[in-house]
């Protein structure tokens, strides 16, 4: 029964996830400006961490930890060099 | 059901914990992503997908800890690592991209974003009067 939950729960939370980056990816496509496509970019990363995270609880593999560590540090690295390129128009000075 | 095989000697409280956490955190990242797509202007969008880097990073890590510590029968701190980056990433990231933001919409004299402070013209009482 309470594995039944488990499945259930982690198979929910998969489609929040995958709800949440949808809707990222619209702001994306849709967003009137450049700042407004970088924070959906970083939106769609943090879900995509997330989303690999309970990947991990899914299958019980460690791998998938290390996944959404690299996925989250690529997105604070990439989230700062766009925002240094709106503010200043070229992000190495 | 045959998915998730792994997870069968998972103890029933360990089980409601861990489906509990991940339901709350990703609903709460649904609710925050919801708010991105919905909310009109920029700077009202910038505080929702915050939602998804707080309590739904906060609530997916609870989970992924509890199940590994208890599945493995040894304690895994490593998702702390991935809690503390995100909670001292967000604030750095989206505040270098609200300046940047503002910074655009004041160069293009947007009349919706408030104007700069004025600079305060600088004390002279160290520099000698020009007559001496």
């Amino acid at each position: 029964m309470s594995h039944t939950i488990l499945v259930w729960s982690v198979t929910f939370s998969q489609g929040c996830l995958a709800l949440a980056m949808v809707l990222a990816a619209l702001r994306m496509s849709r967003g009137p400006r450049a700042q407004d496509r970088v924070l959906a970019l970083d939106t769609l990363y943090a879900c995509s961490m997330l989303m690999m995270m309970v990947f991990g609880i899914r299958t019980g593999k460690d791998l998938y930890f290390e996944a959404s560590l690299v996925i989250g540090m690529l997105g604070f690295v990439a989230t700062v060099a766009l925002a240094k390129f709106l503010m200043r128009g070229e992000v190495i000075e | 059901m045959s998915m998730m095989d792994h997870a069968k000697d998972l103890p029933a409280w360990a089980a409601i914990a861990v489906s509990a956490f991940l339901v709350i955190g990703s609903v709460l990242t649904l609710i925050g992503a919801i708010g991105f797509a919905r909310l009109p202007t920029f700077y009202e969008r910038i505080h929702a997908p915050t939602l998804g880097t707080s309590w739904g990073t906060g609530g997916i890590v609870m989970a992924s800890m509890i199940f590994f510590t208890v599945l493995g029968t040894r304690l895994v701190v490593h998702e702390i690592l991935v809690g503390i980056f995100v909670t001292v990433t967000t604030p750095v990231t989206l505040m270098l991209l609200a300046r940047a933001a503002l910074h655009r919409d004041r160069a293009e004299g947007n009349p919706q974003v408030p104007a700069e402070a004025p600079v305060e013209p600088p004390a002279d009482e160290g520099l000698p009067a020009p007559g001496e």
